[in-house]
């Protein structure tokens, strides 16, 4: 799985580079901040050079969705500073959806660990590659972003198949998606988990009531 | 293009939140972890998140339009494949490459 962050680096590579930034961009971007949508944003932010402040707040709202991860990623299974601090660092969605799918209940930390480290090996690598070669493929060469929807398109499809026989879940989620796009779509992200949130454990209070009444 | 002082600037500043989001909430949501209420959202969480990231993926689809053609094909690939072969490296490559050679050529801007 984290195979699929290579060629979506090698798209955000090419990106930087037909956006006019230095190869190193890339590399140092997918280093430190390492968090796939956003930095694609970031590229976008930095052409026009756009204060530090909006920098800081679309940072912040892209990646405010993290906040849920913690709720359920099991850091609890990873041990010593170094790794707990990588592991918070390298929390990614794809990094997410793998260390709580069914498949990783028994995984060990160090396991999650040397997997989150492979993704971003995977995601530095990529984008390397893909700045460097960025400069010879031609500018008419477009639609690469379509990498990021085909992640989320199989990472979703994967987690709603999990899931099969609780329906509500990914139904309520689209419609908070969909509500948050119309409301609010400069800030969807947040506004959507914000809404799916409140929509679940409306659902869980409402669900759990319901025997005692019978 | 912007100078090297700013783009390091603007790097470390997204790098400092990003990071800031993902670690301090272990520390001040710890308590909540074994809630029950937690553990519903927890089991419920991940494949919301997924779906609500698909559609953010799809925010700006130029609909109805000839612009939406290749995403919406690309789309379609990916989905088909992935319902086939469940091979996510296959879906993501099969439908990127249908994307770049749709609005590359019969697409382009």
């Amino acid at each position: 799985m984290g195979l699929g962050l290579l060629p979506l680096g090698l798209a955000l590579g090419v990106l930087i580079t037909h956006a006019g930034l230095p190869w190193w961009c890339a590399s140092l971007s997918t280093a430190v901040i390492y968090a796939g949508s956003f930095e694609f944003l970031l590229v976008g932010l930095v052409v026009v050079a756009a204060p530090l402040v909006t920098v800081a707040l679309t940072a912040f709202l892209v990646n405010v969705r993290h906040v849920f991860y913690a709720l359920s990623f099991p850091l609890d299974r990873v041990h010593g500073r170094l790794a707990r601090a990588y592991s918070t660092f390298a929390l990614i969605d794809e990094a997410y959806a793998l260390a709580t799918g069914p498949q990783a209940r028994s995984w060990s930390g160090a396991r999650i660990v040397w997997l989150q480290m492979y993704m971003q090996l995977y995601w530095v690598g990529g984008a390397t590659v893909g700045a460097l070669l960025g400069s010879v493929i031609p500018d008419s060469v477009t639609g690469l972003d379509f990498a990021l929807t085909a992640l989320f398109t199989v990472l979703a499809l994967d987690a709603v198949r999990e899931r099969r026989g609780d329906l509500p879940t990914p139904v309520l989620a689209l419609l908070s998606a969909l509500a948050a796009r119309l409301i609010l779509p400069g800030q969807l992200l947040p506004a959507a988990f914000t809404l799916f949130t409140a929509a679940l454990l409306t659902r869980h209070l409402t669900t759990r009531r319901r025997p005692a009444h019978a | 293009m912007p100078d090297t002082r700013y783009l390091l600037m603007a790097i470390a500043v997204s790098a400092a939140i990003t990071w800031a989001l993902r670690a301090l909430p272990f520390t001040f949501l710890a308590p909540l972890r074994a809630s029950a209420t937690v553990k519903y959202l927890g089991a419920r969480m991940p494949a919301g998140v997924m779906v609500i990231l698909f559609v953010y993926c799809l925010r700006d689809l130029p609909l109805p339009g000839p612009h939406a053609a290749a995403p919406l094909a690309a789309l379609a690939v990916t989905v088909g494949l992935h319902l086939w072969r469940r091979n996510a490296l296959l879906s993501i490559l099969g439908g990127t490459i249908v994307s770049v050679a749709l609005a590359s050529t019969l697409f382009a801007h």
